[in-house]
């Protein structure tokens, strides 16, 4: 069983799933992964951010492209939805916006293939916590 | 794709607090948000803090509840704490009512571990070891991922019978609201939570002192919660240093309206209504002119091109004629009739009246007839001050929030906008060409060429002529749908 007995426990487990996530975004490690987030609150969903989701993951096995396709809530750029993030090892994550089937094809092909520009990313606007 | 354009580096206006994990996190697996050291608030406060010290940081880090009412939060949970009882409840207030407001779904949605970690804190501070989230039926998708958070910090010992090995217990169930506004209000929320018609009741006695099944209650709204776990890991020495004088940390608003980025934005206090309309929000749409921009909902009021450089915080909203509300921000333009907006607001408010005061009941009716009568073309002078006294006696003797708030969205456009409703009552004008029953239409002659295509989509027969001769409309007919206007390829129907 998967309880947290002590505070102790929780911080290890914190700490291990840390390192595994900083791993995953490393350059060349062994834990190494692209990454892929579509945003999937109500919002995101009723512009159609569950097709973009389902053909993203099809694809990309498809395609022989080992990928994470996580699941998030709002990104909170309503007038761009569906918004999706791509982190490619060794590199800032980028977030596209307005992404249907189309955009999501020449988001793997152009940008996680080949690492070319892809038209329609959304700047960060924004500071996390741990930058201010 | 770094954050310059020509090598600038771009100012970021905002910070996100509340929304850290939106967006970002899976929120259907607790393992992202512990990775994010989520539950480490939580963890300390259990182990190296007393529920006294937790306060005494709540309430130094100056966090105001964020569901409209501005209230020091760190206060409420000390006045529940020292209240004696032998069981008292944490509320979570996810009714969130105000049209074109969703920052409370998309926190549940995307972060709802968040505010399960700080309702447990709340928990272990005010002496509570149950907890109940009061959301509103029509978010499914909010309530089915905070049934899985709930399931899933149970799993791991991070809710339920002693939170991570200590002697601490404390348990969340969920409580499903039907979508009546006045439900927001925390003694109607009570109330329905117990089974009792949704209306409110005179304060005090204060929930924290009276509130569910007649015990100590701390309520707290969704975003309120949300900074909690942030405030005890970062320390309140860094959250107070973010925000104005009085108000500290951020606020999350729904920009919405005629505006180019529509979303959700998270500022820190004091940020101004210009920086967040045109920096952040990328100005209005279609190039159109600013008129003004709308925040705290039903309760708030309308703010002008004259406040765009107002430092936004709680009491300089209020000193605008205008409030925080939970955070709607919704932008108008031009073609927006501030007579329609006022009576758009009323009409909520009077649908959403529980009925139970005279003054919100029937003050809030008589008020939309009046402004219904100034759309038509029916206003009297003497309406304005019928207006504005009908207004006053509603705010001075409601019973709750809503009746006390709803008379503003009226009272801020005939302030800010007097000429408008002159324009209504005197010359029968509608500027922005909305009150359909001040508007005529009208077929130039010299521009119609008789193509028949007005004639033919009329819907009424309003429009008749021959066949390569000038049209016209009878205005008897005309129900000023605009169809003809949509339909002319030649620019020859004109609105007076």
């Amino acid at each position: 069983m998967k309880r947290i007995k002590s505070v102790t426990e929780l911080l290890d487990l914190r700490d291990q799933l840390k390192s595994k996530l900083i791993a995953r975004t490393e350059k060349n490690g062994s834990e190494s992964i692209i990454q892929v987030k579509v945003a999937m609150a109500t919002c995101g969903i009723a512009s159609g951010a569950r097709p973009v989701f389902d053909y993203l993951k099809e694809e990309m096995e498809k395609r022989n492209i080992p990928a994470m396709i996580i699941q998030t809530g709002c990104m909170c750029y309503c007038y761009a939805e569906p918004t999706v993030e791509v982190t490619i090892p060794g590199r800032a994550p980028v977030m596209f916006g307005n992404v249907n089937t189309k955009k999501a094809d020449e988001i793997i092909e152009r940008y996680i293939r080949k690492g070319e520009e892809v038209e329609g990313v959304i700047e960060r606007n924004y500071k996390t916590i741990d930058e201010q | 794709m770094n954050n310059s354009i020509g090598g600038i580096q771009m100012v970021k206006k905002q910070i996100r607090i509340a929304l850290r994990n939106c967006g970002v996190i899976d929120p259907e697996d607790i393992l992202d948000y512990i990775a994010r050291d989520g539950y480490q608030a939580l963890s300390k406060v259990l182990t190296e803090l007393t529920p006294d010290k937790t306060i005494e940081i709540i309430k130094k880090s100056g966090l105001r509840g964020r569901g409209g009412g501005g209230f020091s939060t760190g206060l409420k949970w000390e006045i529940t704490r020292k209240v004696k009882s032998d069981q008292k409840y944490v509320v979570c207030n996810a009714d969130e009512g105000d049209p074109g407001a969703f920052m409370d779904r998309s926190i549940l949605e995307g972060d709802p571990h968040s505010v399960l970690e700080a309702m447990s804190i709340n928990g272990f501070c005010t002496g509570a070891n149950k907890g109940l989230v009061y959301i509103r039926a029509e978010y499914p998708l909010a309530v089915e991922r905070l049934k899985t958070a709930m399931r899933q910090a149970r799993d791991y010992s991070l809710l339920g019978q002693n939170i991570l090995g200590t002697d601490f217990s404390f348990d969340v169930e969920i409580r499903y609201g039907a979508g009546a506004f006045v439900c927001g209000e925390e003694t109607a929320l009570i109330h329905s939570m117990e089974g009792l018609r949704g209306e409110p009741t005179v304060k005090p006695p204060f929930p924290s002192e009276e509130g569910y099944l007649k015990k100590p209650t701390n309520v707290n709204n969704v975003e309120t919660f949300a900074n909690i776990p942030v405030i005890i890991n970062k320390g309140w020495e860094w959250f107070s240093s973010i925000g104005s004088e009085k108000s500290k940390g951020t606020k999350v608003f729904a920009l919405a309206g005629k505006i180019n980025n529509v979303g959700l934005i998270e500022v820190p206090m004091g940020t101004t209504l210009r920086e967040v309309i045109y920096e952040i929000g990328g100005g209005i749409r279609n190039g159109k002119d600013f008129k003004a921009v709308q925040t705290g909902g039903p309760s708030g009021g309308c703010l002008t091109k004259k406040h765009l450089d107002t430092p936004i915080d709680y009491d300089n909203l209020i000193a605008a004629g205008s409030m925080m509300g939970s955070g709607g921000m919704i932008v108008m333009d031009q073609d927006d009739c501030m007579v329609a907006i006022a009576k758009f607001y009323l009409q909520f408010t009077v649908e959403e009246s529980c009925g139970k005061c005279s003054p919100c009941r029937i003050g809030n009716k008589r008020l939309y007839e009046l402004l219904e009568k100034i759309v038509h073309g029916n206003g009297t002078k003497e309406d304005i001050d019928k207006l504005r006294n009908l207004s006053a006696v509603i705010k001075d003797t409601s019973l709750c929030g809503l009746g006390q708030s709803s008379p503003n969205p009226v009272l801020s456009t005939i302030d800010n906008f007097p000429e408008e409703y002159q324009e209504h009552i005197g010359p029968k004008k509608c500027r922005a060409k909305v009150c359909k029953s001040l508007m005529q239409y009208f077929i130039i002659p010299d521009t119609c060429i008789g193509c028949t295509l007005c004639a033919r989509n009329c819907p009424v027969n309003a429009i008749s002529g021959e066949r390569k001769q000038p049209h016209v409309i009878d205005q008897e007919k005309c129900i000023k749908c605009g169809v003809c206007l949509e339909k002319c390829k030649f620019s020859a129907i004109y609105i007076n």
